[in-house]
């Protein structure tokens, strides 16, 4: 039984020095590009934020964000153009400067870009460290604009210049130094490694991904419309979290590489949050939710992980943080004999047959139709179930035609049998489709089969053990 | 009456009768379209007596393919831009909804099915022929209600040629003359016709085949006659002075109104029945102006033929009823339009499921107007004329998988078939039937 009358502590110090009363930071964005953001955001109760990247003025254009809708709902994935801070630097250093002085206890970081000459790194580092900076995170990861500049991701693409920049920042610097991370590369161990060897106190993970959202079918212009152009642009929002979870699992999961890691990509509640946290994140940052809904989105970030907490008996951030990294293993470890089958409760089904359909084109051809004799038996493909729909004669029911029909035979379930599908056990192969594409909560179930075989994996049926899966408690 | 004229509904009509259910807007369109869950072999494309394919045209909406979602639905039922309006979605496409089933509304089919059909028709309605060949074989529809005009339709699209029958001015049978107007609007349902016409299909208006010799010609002239005739004139009430020019029956009333003939009713007015057509014609009173609007039904609330939503909403208009009530007389001073009252007395059930009426409790009330809506006759002299064509109960004989009737040069299909159901109804005959035909002069012209 665990205990639940206690009040979970949600506040993290990152890098073992930063801390922060909850683990959501707002990142790097549009949401923290002056001071009188950041402090509405700290009064909604975000625990930190990196400040909007500082670097040499720059101009950005109009027309900056573009999304991706599906299904109806806005913005599962956004998509912008827009530079760092467009603001003097000196005006953000004492916004900086005001913002610490009245939330000494939230944390507050600076975004860093700077062309790549060490002096100037040493120069932006010691004034934002002046104006009171808590930490500092290095914009490695910025895909577009200033890449084409020899900045942002130019610089995380390659992880010589990383580890040198790291380094030269690390001379200077006071206060813990994080890296942000690009994760348009093919593996991003290599650069995470590289800033690990410069000296880098964190990382930050993942920065945007290079994207086009998409084309306007009747301009045949592209998304966003800059007088008749777009560009690439970087993309984020809730498409791109398991991009990033995977990304960050990587990173967390390379001794080389690991280091105090804030996790970033399509977070935007506190599932998402705990699930970063739970590969090893010390903290999270957050930018699409905010944009899309406001600072107020935190509320329920820091209730619904500390209620999640209380329910898992988690007392404080580090008494789950990477308990889940361990159960990501490399697919040679997995154990081929377990085995689950799909099961489908037929009290719950509404017949939509969906799930006949998935496993009939989409997976094992393992659903069947077939509960009742007129439905034709089992191996009756889609079509040809169609076909004999298409062929029944239906009339609009009339209580005066139709009264000798009225009294309709005794179904078991809501739902007519004949809609129910069957799962043949011995052919399911446990692939999940079916559960997945189910609209109806608990209908399909996996459920495991006891198959009497010892656990054994790829790796150990054949004979490799040079690197044997690593145990779970 | 100019073809312009036609597809202009009535400004008064269209003041008095608002639609019941007003369009969707673009985005409550695309969001109600998102909700569709794209079940396989759906429910409610079984539950379309036309087998409509409802997810799909659902799914063209959501995916902003208007085009293809209108064709979708004409594909399966060319009155698709109807029978979205008049359909009884509550008992067919929507009752089947498997959302019935998952604590949720149904998907709204018929107001999707609308919106997909209004981007056709603002598009300029064009349809692409199946078979653009034209091929040997012609046939006759007699009656241009729905029944016929799915059939030629579907006769067009396969290439042979069609002519349609009809005594009356306008095509359409019911649907020009007899759907409730806040559902489908006369010129609605004409400019829909348009697009039967446009296929090739060739009217003859005015031309009663209601005689032998009629018959016998059409018989010679063409290779196969398809009877969409429907019903005939309504019951009248048999009771004393039920003749009255007060007394109107449903669907005369009906099609007074929407033709423009009758836009006024004043005072008290009473319907007798409470089928749809009976609620139909008490909405219609309301509307136009009737001070009071009552239903006279003998039997109790549990028997009447009405959709049970047609008479929900029939109440909230303020309809009343009265249920056990039978019509014994009507009261009228001679020489005036209006009446004075309906006599009526009390009815009860008897032990064998019939009703015994009680002669003591006569009661009269008051009204200016009787509209009796007791029911179609059949066409029993037409169809006695039709040689070799049975009739059962009033109802033509046909095999349904075909629609040929007992004489193998006649089909049918529609209200003369099941005896008067829904426009959906009368399209899925007809189309059915239309196949069946086809390929029979496919075999006949080789």
């Amino acid at each position: 039984m665990v205990e639940k009358n206690f009040t979970p502590d949600l506040s993290v110090k990152f890098a073992g020095k930063i801390y922060s009363p909850n683990p959501f930071w707002l990142a790097s964005a549009p949401p923290t590009n002056c001071g009188e953001q950041v402090m509405r955001a700290f009064d909604a109760g975000w625990g930190g934020a990196v400040w909007k990247t500082l670097g040499d003025p720059i101009v950005n254009v109009s027309s900056r964000y573009s999304s991706v809708d599906w299904n109806g709902q806005r913005m599962m994935g956004l998509n912008n153009i827009e530079l760092i801070t467009d603001r003097p630097l000196e005006v953000n250093l004492r916004e900086i400067s005001e913002v610490k002085k009245r939330y000494p206890k939230r944390a507050v970081i600076a975004s860093l870009m700077v062309e790549s000459k060490r002096e100037a790194w040493h120069k932006i580092v010691q004034q934002t460290e002046d104006a009171g900076a808590d930490g500092l995170e290095l914009n490695f990861g910025c895909p577009h604009g200033m890449s084409e500049r020899g900045m942002g991701s130019a610089v995380g693409q390659v992880p010589e210049y990383t580890e040198m920049i790291t380094a030269w920042v690390k001379e200077k610097a006071r206060t813990p130094v994080l890296v942000k991370l690009t994760p348009n590369i093919s593996d991003i161990r290599v650069v995470a490694r590289a800033a690990k060897r410069g000296g880098a106190d964190g990382l930050s993970a993942i920065n945007t991904i290079n994207s086009i959202t998409g084309i306007d079918l009747d301009t045949l212009i592209p998304r966003p419309n800059v007088d008749g152009k777009s560009s690439h642009g970087g993309y984020c929002g809730p498409a791109v979290k398991p991009i990033a979870l995977n990304m960050v699992h990587q990173v967390q999961g390379d001794p080389d590489a690991s280091l105090p890691l804030s996790g970033i990509g399509g977070i935007s509640d506190w599932r998402g949050a705990a699930e970063f946290l739970l590969l090893g994140c010390s903290n999270v940052q957050v930018c699409t939710a905010v944009m899309h809904y406001g600072y107020r989105i935190v509320e329920d970030m820091t209730d619904g992980l500390a209620n999640w907490m209380r329910e898992k008996g988690f007392a404080a951030i580090a008494d789950f943080q990477g308990k889940s990294l361990e159960r990501v293993q490399e697919w040679k470890h997995l154990n081929l004999n377990y085995k689950i089958v799909a099961r489908i409760r037929e009290e719950k089904c509404i017949g939509c047959e969906l799930c006949y359909t998935a496993c009939w084109d989409g997976a094992h051809q393992c659903i069947h139709l077939d509960r009742v004799a007129t439905n034709g038996g089992a191996h009756m493909t889609p079509a040809m179930r169609e076909a004999i729909s298409k062929q029944s004669i239906a009339m609009t029911p009339i209580p005066k035609l139709d009264q000798a029909a009225a009294a309709n035979c005794e179904e078991p379930y809501a739902t007519p049998l004949a809609r129910i599908p069957r799962v043949d056990m011995d052919e399911c192969v446990g692939c999940n489709l079916c559960a997945l594409v189910c609209p109806v909560e608990g209908c399909i179930t996996m459920d495991e089969v006891e198959t009497g075989l010892a656990a054994q994996s790829w790796a150990q049926r054949m004979g490799d053990v040079s690197n044997p899966a690593r145990k779970c408690d | 009456m100019s073809t312009a004229q036609k597809f202009e509904a009535n400004p008064e009509l269209v003041a008095r009768f608002p639609e019941i259910h007003p369009p969707l807007d673009q985005v409550s369109a695309l969001t109600e379209a998102n909700r569709c869950l794209y079940c396989f072999d759906a429910p409610c494309m079984a539950a379309c007596p036309t087998h409509i394919d409802v997810p799909r045209f659902i799914k063209k909406i959501a995916q902003g393919n208007l085009r293809g979602s209108a064709l979708t639905i004409l594909d399966a039922n060319i009155l698709g831009a109807s029978c979205a309006r008049v359909c009884p979605v509550d008992v067919l496409c929507e009752g089947a909804c498997v959302f019935h089933r998952y604590n949720s509304q149904p998907i709204e089919i018929g107001r999707l099915q609308r919106h997909a059909m209004d981007a056709f028709w603002q598009d300029g309605a064009e349809l692409e022929r199946k078979a653009a060949a034209e091929r040997p074989g012609c046939v006759a529809c007699i009656g241009a209600g729905p029944a016929s005009l799915s059939f030629a339709a579907e006769m067009r699209m396969q290439g042979f040629r069609v002519t349609v029958f009809e005594r009356k001015p306008l095509p359409g049978g019911l649907n020009t003359y007899g759907v409730a107007e806040y559902k489908l609007r006369s010129s609605d349902s004409l400019r829909e016709i348009e697009l039967v016409r446009s296929l090739g299909v060739e009217f003859r208006f005015g031309q009663d085949a209601a005689s032998e010799a009629a018959l016998t010609q059409l018989e010679k002239d063409w290779e196969f006659i398809f009877l969409g005739i429907g019903l005939g004139r309504m019951r009248e009430l048999d009771i004393p002075g039920g003749k009255h020019p007060g007394v109107v029956d449903a669907l005369k009333f009906i099609e007074g109104y929407k033709t423009g003939g009758l836009l006024e009713v004043g005072g008290h007015v009473v319907v007798v029945g409470a089928g749809n057509t009976a609620i139909d014609a008490a909405r219609a009173a309301l509307r136009l102006g009737a001070e009071s609007v009552r239903m006279l039904y003998r039997r109790g609330e549990s028997s009447m033929s009405a959709f049970s939503f047609e008479y929900e909403q029939a109440k909230q208009e303020g309809v009343l009823f009265h249920w056990w009530t039978q019509p014994v007389g009507i009261v009228a001073k001679e020489n005036s339009p209006k009446l004075d009252a309906i006599e009526c007395v009390r009815t009860e059930p008897d032990s064998n499921g019939g009703l015994r009426s009680n002669a003591e409790s006569r009661f009269a009330i008051l009204c200016d107007m009787v509209i009796p809506a007791i029911g179609q006759l059949p066409l029993l002299e037409f169809l006695r004329s039709c040689r070799g064509v049975k009739v059962d109960g009033g109802r033509v004989i046909v095999d349904r998988a075909t629609g040929q009737t007992s004489n193998p040069k006649y089909f049918a299909g529609g209200d003369c078939v099941n005896g008067g159901r829904e426009v959906v109804d009368a399209v899925a005959d007809g189309k059915r039937t239309a196949l069946a035909v086809a390929k029979l002069l496919e075999k006949l012209h080789g």
